[in-house]
């Protein structure tokens, strides 16, 4: 037990590292960055604004570390995430009950997951294609649902699950938070995890090892998916409206990104939901950053790739080497993997 | 082709001598671009409208984003000998050769939204708005507003090297210029988009001593300004009060959020391209009075004052 | 031996060593102007490793190679082209959007002012194309032709290149009779022009069709050089898979007593295109073996029994019931288990630990939903680590860092872990340490002794003589043979295979 714990500390401290490292360089641009209130029944903060900011980004990267370790990709959490905000949104302007809302959206997630999964699993479509059919095709399903406009609703319960707050935290944080434990348990405490982790590492000795291979790379993108829906539906009820042409516009990109800043492999096998939602806050923390510091909006793509960058080349094996090298011998024992 | 241009000007001439200006008679084609925004929809729907109100025959194209179509329509309209011609374009380049063949058949055409880069006289006139001068406007209302006193402004500015972002800045930077008390302290671009107004007002607020610091929100347009005052709610702050709000653009939630009392003003981009257009062609045919090269629609400037929720309920309907 | 004029390339003490593995010790090659010289061996013998020693895709550790009595040394393949030696492999790597003419030239288009002189190209590739007796449009995109116009082409290509030496990768592979006539005919003409022709390809008809000399490699080393005309078949299949037929080894005396009642019957099993209909009795605690040569079906066998391959005709039975066998999960839950040939590609999961792969079946068999504790998956691990003495430092070490053996091992683990009833073991033996190989064929002994049914793989006939107590023998993707009892010798399996082969010699 303390040696999985050691484990985990082992492989989440890259991650850490870099998260403090961006948020040390904000508060060296904005000193008031780790200031703190409580104001209308929950926090108020900038570090707040991030873990709330990165809610969709970190949800989108809970089932895209999954897929990925699946050596899949979902390109299309993003057209999905506005489907499902467009059918809540539909969906509670046409004055159904919350629960029933709720249901639409995310049963809709679910069902773009089952297809992405079956184009993959079943008639074995090379997943970046397989999901660039309804990236494509997704913000055309949710134009139609919203009629091309801003669909605005005033549905208090779903604002709630935008704007609210639980304990004093925004509901997204609690929502991103409690799901992405809730997953981790979930393919930990089971046999999930490995079984994914082998499939993504040799499909062909899975499958001969009797492991049910399309029932589990269904289930990848299926969570994927439900992942994807929430994540819609915290994006629609934070503007209180559905937004078809930009709700998760590029979201797949930065979901990509959160999980490799967490140090999964795109080749597939290990993984870890908890490195990928540290990936996630680290690129929030960027963005949320570069609003803070000031600088003119013609530099906000040039800094987040240059961190960026230093991140990702800093992580990668080759530097790890060439450090381990220097470091003392006795890292190198227990600092693999 | 001769005899459908003589058959052409000859109805032309035919509609002056013997109408009493009698609109019934005109059948005008409309090519527009698609349906890719609310605004646009409204566009179509008010063109319909104004066409229908002044008993033109309308026919109408949508050439879902591509000039190819738009050409195919214009074409076909011609063929079908319309009166005059309303177009949306698409792209600014490519119209020479379709245009001349509208004015070799005498069929007037009028641009709506946008311009083309063709010589002046292959069509009548266009019909746009001046994004300069509605981030004016906005400005204008910004210093009348504030009064002499000193007032902190911060600004969401549209996607970064978007025609509307720089002129609708360049506008209102006019506007402020020389006054001393009004002073932009923060420029962020809010990608025109909602989520991102929101977290791009949340960050100005914190940077800005919890909002205390700011007097004004200036937003390219208005679906920033919904996110944004939002966002001073959830700050704590009254959006209308603490933090004046004035954005461009007129869509029918800003309305909403003016009954509200939490935004002040909002200068139109009108989607009533048409009525312009309309009165243009029908003056033209009653005397033959041609029109300016460039109608510019009216940047009308709508404030609390103007009973927001009546224009709201007017505008919900358009289709934006 | 530099004295012989006849000699176009000699190759002397080639050596070449993988990590953990000698892929080839001091092996001598020869090849006459004029000659077609086969190059034979099972999987895993070194053929491929010599020719890409040859032609410069690996580096030698040792060893000289002289072509046309000069010493050369080529960095890479292209380097050995221009040198005069030409190679084409089974999957034709030319460019199958490019022209026929445009890849026998490509990289060395006839130019004309610095632009390729298209009709003059076409011209050139037309005339080289009839010097093969091939009258073909060469403007053609090359994938739209058959496979074996595409081997031609590639064979023009090369020799066009090269012109000295021309090595054939199994080109036949994938060939029809006649197409491989044609290009037997093809290969019979470049040989009268005088070049040296390197044939690698396990069918023996072929062989003997075309070939004037064999050179046999058996586990890297050279087993002997022989005239075709003077070599029976039968010694060919015995230079290929057993050692001295001297050495007959004893079968174990216990074979048969042992045996039990028939536990599963497979009748008319068969899967078009892989294995034609067979019927096999699989008794508890005996042996099956299976031999035969790469190629005749045996891997197939295996995927079939095992439901790794869907049978589409038969049936089978355990105790008398009918089963279903559609796939490896369905054999499982019938306790079947099952080692594939290939580690690498269809058993180790190379990134997760020893521990991992050892429990991997039988958390399969579970479901996902039902883990394993971390404590019993230590358990199940140690203990198959203790008892089949798996050489790691640490449980939860990557399994791909392990040597073949222990991999091996493992994998027996794994299945062992799920407590089977009926084992199928693909080569068990191949590429793993002399020690881990008797320990190995224990493991199969005691299983069996425990009353575990076993159909075992292998192109060790001695093995096989040791612990099957029937031997199928396998030809053409066919079962043609079964031997029991005393006829399990090393010489009678290799009678087997041969007479199959061919009732003539």
């Amino acid at each position: 037990m303390i040696r999985t714990v050691q484990q985990l500390a082992l492989r989440l401290l890259p991650q850490v590292i870099a998260l403090a490292i961006v948020l040390a360089m904000i508060a060296a641009v904005f000193p008031g960055f780790f200031s703190f209130s409580f104001q209308n029944g929950r926090l108020y903060g900038s570090i707040i604004d991030i873990l709330n900011r990165g809610a969709p980004v970190a949800l989108l990267a809970i089932g895209m570390t999954v897929v990925i370790a699946t050596k899949g990709i979902d390109l299309s959490v993003g057209a999905v995430m506005a489907i499902c905000g467009a059918v809540a949104a539909a969906s509670a302007t046409h004055g159904n009950p919350l629960v029933v809302t709720l249901a639409l959206a995310l049963a809709t997630g679910i069902v773009c997951g089952i297809w992405n999964g079956f184009l993959v699993a079943v008639l074995d479509i090379q997943p970046i294609i397989a999901t660039l059919v309804l990236m494509v095709a997704g913000r055309g399903i949710a134009q139609l649902v919203t009629e091309g406009a801003i669909l605005t609703f005033n549905d208090e319960g779903l604002i709630f699950i935008g704007g609210g707050a639980f304990g004093g935290l925004p509901m997204p944080v609690v929502i991103w938070i409690v799901f992405g434990i809730a997953i981790t348990a979930l393919v930990r405490r089971t046999a999930l995890g490995m079984l994914i982790e082998a499939i993504g590492i040799n499909r062909r000795a899975s499958t001969l090892s009797g492991i049910q291979t399309p029932v589990l790379l269904i289930a990848a993108y299926t969570l994927s998916g439900l992942c994807a829906a929430i994540a819609g539906v915290i994006a629609a009820a934070d503007i209180r409206g559905a937004d078809a042409n930009n709700a998760g516009l590029w979201l797949e990109l930065d979901a990509i990104l959160a999980v490799v800043v967490g140090g999964t492999s795109l080749l597939g096998g290990r993984f870890s939901i908890a490195a990928s939602l540290l990936g996630a806050m680290i690129i929030q923390a960027i963005n949320t950053g570069i609003l803070l510091s000031g600088f003119p909006p013609e530099f906000n793509l040039i800094i987040k790739a240059v961190i960026i960058v230093v991140i990702l080349v800093v992580q990668s094996p080759k530097i790890r080497t060439i450090s381990s090298f220097f470091a003392r011998p006795a890292r190198q024992n227990g600092g693999e993997r | 082709m001769k005899f459908v241009n003589a058959l052409a000007s000859a109805t032309v001439l035919a509609a002056c001598f013997l109408s009493p200006v009698n609109a019934a008679d005109l059948t005008v084609g409309f090519s527009q671009i698609g349906s890719e925004s609310g605004w646009r929809a409204a566009e179509t729907t008010l063109t319909k409208q104004q066409a229908e109100k002044r008993g033109i025959d309308l026919k109408f194209a949508d050439a879902q984003q591509k000039q190819e179509n738009q050409i195919k329509a214009l074409r076909s309209f011609i063929a079908q000998g319309v009166d005059a011609i309303l177009v949306a374009p698409v792209v600014a380049t490519g119209w020479d050769e379709v245009l001349q063949e509208a004015k070799d058949a005498e069929i007037p055409v009028i641009l709506l939204d946008r311009t083309v880069d063709s010589k002046d006289d292959l069509y009548m006139t266009a019909v746009t708005s001046d994004l300069v001068h509605e981030g004016n406007v906005a400005g204008k209302w910004l210093v009348d507003t504030v009064a002499g006193k000193p007032c902190n402004v911060v600004e969401l500015q549209g996607t970064t090297g978007s025609s509307p972002a720089i002129d609708r800045k360049k506008g209102f930077e006019e506007a402020l210029a020389g006054k001393d008390n009004l002073k932009i302290i923060r420029s962020q671009t809010g990608d025109f988009t909602r989520t991102k107004g929101k977290e791009v007002m949340e960050s100005f607020l914190k940077a800005e001593d919890g909002g205390k610091n700011i007097c004004a929100l200036y937003a390219h347009n208005d679906d920033m300004a919904v996110g944004a005052i939002q966002a001073i709610k959830e700050a704590g702050l009254k959006p209308g009060t603490d933090i004046l709000v004035v954005s461009i653009d007129a869509v029918p939630d800003i309305f909403q959020a003016m009954a509200a009392g939490e935004a002040n003003a909002t200068v139109e981009l009108t989607p009533n391209m048409a009525g312009p257009a309309f009165d243009a062609l029908e003056a033209f045919r009653k005397d033959g009075t041609l029109p300016k090269k460039w109608i510019q629609t009216e940047s009308k400037l709508y404030t609390q004052a103007d009973d927001p929720k009546k224009v709201y309920e007017e505008k919900k309907g358009l289709g934006y | 031996m530099q004295a012989d004029p006849d000699i176009i390339l000699a190759a002397t003490g080639i050596c070449k060593s993988f990590p953990g593995a000698r892929a080839l010790d001091t092996i001598d090659f020869t090849l006459r102007r004029g000659e077609v010289h086969a190059l034979l061996g099972e999987n895993g013998a070194g053929k491929s490793t010599l020719i890409k020693c040859l032609t410069g895709a690996y580096h030698r550790d040792e060893g000289t190679i002289l072509l046309d009595n000069s010493a050369v040394d080529p960095r890479n393949t292209l380097d050995a082209q221009n040198m005069g030696i030409g190679t084409v492999y089974q999957e034709v790597n030319l460019l199958p959007n490019l022209t026929i003419a445009e890849n026998i030239y490509l990289n060395r288009q006839p130019r004309r002012f610095g632009f390729t002189a298209t009709g003059v190209m076409n011209r050139m590739a037309a005339d080289l194309l009839s010097q093969y007796g091939l009258d073909l449009d060469v403007t053609a995109a090359l994938g739209s032709c058959s496979v074996a116009v595409q081997q031609v082409v590639a064979i023009a290509r090369a020799v066009d290149l090269s012109g000295k030496v021309l090595i054939l990768d199994e080109p036949t592979a994938s060939l029809d009779a006649q197409e491989v006539e044609m290009l037997f005919r093809i290969v019979r003409q470049l040989k009268a022009r005088g070049l040296g022709i390197v044939f690698i390809t396990h069918f023996l008809e072929q062989v003997y069709a075309v070939s004037d000399r064999i050179t046999v490699l058996r586990n890297g080393r050279l087993v002997g050089v022989r005239d075709t005309a003077a070599l029976p078949r039968k010694d060919l299949v015995a230079m290929m898979l057993g050692r001295e037929l001297e050495t007959e080894v004893e079968a174990g005396a216990k074979r048969n007593d042992a045996a039990g009642k028939v536990r599963y019957r497979f009748s008319g099993y068969g899967k078009g295109g892989k294995i034609e209909p067979f019927d096999m009795e699989v008794r508890e605690g005996e042996v099956i073996g299976i031999a035969g040569l790469l190629g005749s079906g045996r891997t197939e066998t295996a995927e079939v029994l095992f439901g790794a391959v869907r049978a589409d005709k038969g049936t089978a039975e355990i105790d008398g019931q009918a089963v279903t066998l559609n796939s490896p999960r369905a054999a499982i839950r019938h306790g079947f288990g099952f080692c594939p040939e290939d580690r690498k590609i269809d058993g180790i999961v190379g990134d997760l630990s020893v521990r991992e792969n050892i429990v991997l079946a039988l958390q399969a068999r579970r479901g996902w939903s039902r883990p394993l504790s971390r404590a019993e998956q230590d358990r199940l691990a140690d203990r198959y680590i203790k008892a089949l003495d798996i050489r790691t430092s640490d449980r939860e070490k990557p399994i791909r860092l392990l040597s073949g053996g222990n991999q091996q091992k493992a994998i027996l683990g794994r299945w062992l872990a799920t407590d089977p009833n009926f084992m199928i073991l693909d080569e068990p033996t191949r590429g793993i340490d002399v020690g881990a190989h008797a320990e190995i064929i224990r493991l199969i002994e005691e299983l069996c002794a425990k009353g575990m049914s076993l159909v075992v793989i292998s192109s060790e006939l001695e093995e096989l003589v040791v612990y099957s107590s029937r031997v199928v023998v396998l030809r053409d993707r066919r079962h043609v043979a079964e031997l029991s009892g005393d006829e399990i010798t090393t010489s009678h399996i290799v009678n087997a295979i041969a007479s199959a082969e061919s009732p003539a010699s």
